[in-house]
């Protein structure tokens, strides 16, 4: 089989792998960084969203092989070196955007896309960037709620806590 | 997914070579390869990865046309500044396809070469006067399409480029399918001085077309009144649970109109 290497987090990775064997298996069942889920697998729903040189993608839609020599980052890379959460991360916890939990890593790393683009983005700009990420439970009002306020936080403003 | 073997070649003479081994297929983005395959609706026996092929890659932007290389992503259209100096309504196609995950990997090159019969890309080429252009030949938009997924690249045949002439200007109005993100029925409509195009996709069982009719209406007269008359045929429109063929044709008058007057008609 063919080898294959990239950079997870940071950490110099490599492995055995089929051609066929997607970004998502490769992180899930050989690295076993479960973090990152699979919900479709069909490229909608972007629970398997990581990024591949800093920008955001569905993991499920990439081939291993094709993210070989990559930079990729994963939720699991997200939090802060002490283990505490990242703005983000705490915005979600502390404005309810996440009830079951399975989507929060996609919307995670999908929004923290979007904020290194735009930092200062309009309710409007978050939804149509979260149009490939689909949530069940929240109705997506907390997600992006959570999303503005993380992006006036590292904007170094202040945000009232709810 | 049935098992391949994975190719990456790093130059346009290695792609082409790869692409004579045995049920070659070319990958782009991968965007809608990579389903149609989970499905085992596509199994190559070897997949020809474009995107580390340097001679595809950037968008030139002339006095009279615009080139895009086929492994050009959306994202890199939609972020285009010069791109959206000489043709916006390109940019903000490639704005509205899929998601920004998709619009992260997918590619024109790989868009027009599926020609999925509700493609968006496939509509700028036709209505663009566009040229496919390959590692042997240039093809003009109309001989290109040549149906759903059909076109008329040969085996082994990669769509390098896609080129555009600069229109005076140009509109896309989508009516979005709002599960998949593609269009219901969409129209892009362009204008070279007197001449108007229309061309029109996701509403036809041959794939993208361009409307005589609405053309010859809009060329004499280039207002959203004068589409008013024109009939618009329901036959050979596409019937599934989203929208009837009525219905569809019914959008190809409505998006025309619309599009005439965003370009100011």
């Amino acid at each position: 089989m063919p080898s294959v290497s990239m950079v997870v987090n940071g950490r110099q990775v490599s492995g055995e792998v089929e051609g066929r064997t997607l970004l998502v298996e490769f992180l899930r069942e050989q690295l076993r960084m479960t973090g990152t889920h699979v919900g479709c697998d069909t490229s909608q729903c972007g629970a398997c969203v990581v990024h591949v040189n800093g920008e955001s993608v569905k993991s499920c839609s990439i081939f291993a092989m094709a993210a070989s020599g990559a930079e990729v980052a994963t939720i699991e890379g997200v939090a802060n070196a002490d283990g505490t959460l990242s703005v983000l991360q705490q915005a979600f916890q502390d404005h309810h955007g996440l009830q079951c939990g399975f989507c929060t890593p996609g919307m995670v790393m999908s929004a923290a896309d979007l904020l290194k683009i735009n930092p200062n983005p309009s309710e409007t700009e978050v939804r149509e960037w979260l149009e490939g990420n689909i949530c069940r439970c929240t109705g997506y009002h907390n997600i992006v709620k959570a999303i503005l306020s993380a992006a006036a936080t590292l904007r170094g403003e202040a945000v009232a806590a709810e | 997914m049935y098992d391949f073997q994975y190719v990456k070649p790093a130059n346009l003479y290695d792609a082409v070579a790869a692409m004579g081994s045995e049920d070659a297929q070319a990958l782009s983005g991968g965007q809608t390869l990579t389903p149609t395959m989970k499905q085992r609706l596509a199994q190559p026996g070897t997949l020809v990865d474009l995107t580390g092929v340097p001679e595809l890659k950037g968008i030139e932007v002339g006095p009279d046309s615009v080139t895009i290389k086929a492994a050009t992503r959306h994202v890199e259209v939609e972020r285009s500044a010069e791109l959206r100096a000489a043709i916006p309504a390109l940019v903000e196609l490639a704005s509205r396809i899929g998601d920004p995950q998709v619009r992260n990997r997918g590619t024109i090159g790989g868009s027009v070469a599926n020609n999925d019969p509700s493609a968006c890309y496939p509509a700028a080429v036709m209505a663009l006067d566009g040229v496919v252009v390959t590692n042997n030949r240039e093809i003009s938009a109309s001989d290109f399409f040549q149906g759903v997924y059909a076109t008329a690249l040969e085996e082994n045949e990669i769509v390098t480029a896609v080129r555009f002439r600069r229109p005076d200007s140009a509109s896309y109005q989508k009516f979005v399918q709002p599960a998949s993100r593609f269009a219901l029925t969409g129209v892009f409509l362009a204008k070279f001085g007197p001449e108007a195009r229309v061309a029109v996709t996701g509403a036809s069982e041959n794939g993208v077309f361009r409307h005589a009719g609405l053309e010859q209406a809009l060329s004499a007269s280039f207002t959203a009144a004068a589409a008013d008359p024109v009939a618009v045929s329901a036959d050979g429109m596409i019937q599934d649970l989203h929208g009837t063929p009525a219905y569809r044709a019914h959008l190809i008058k409505v998006m025309t109109k619309r599009a005439v007057q965003a370009c100011g008609g």
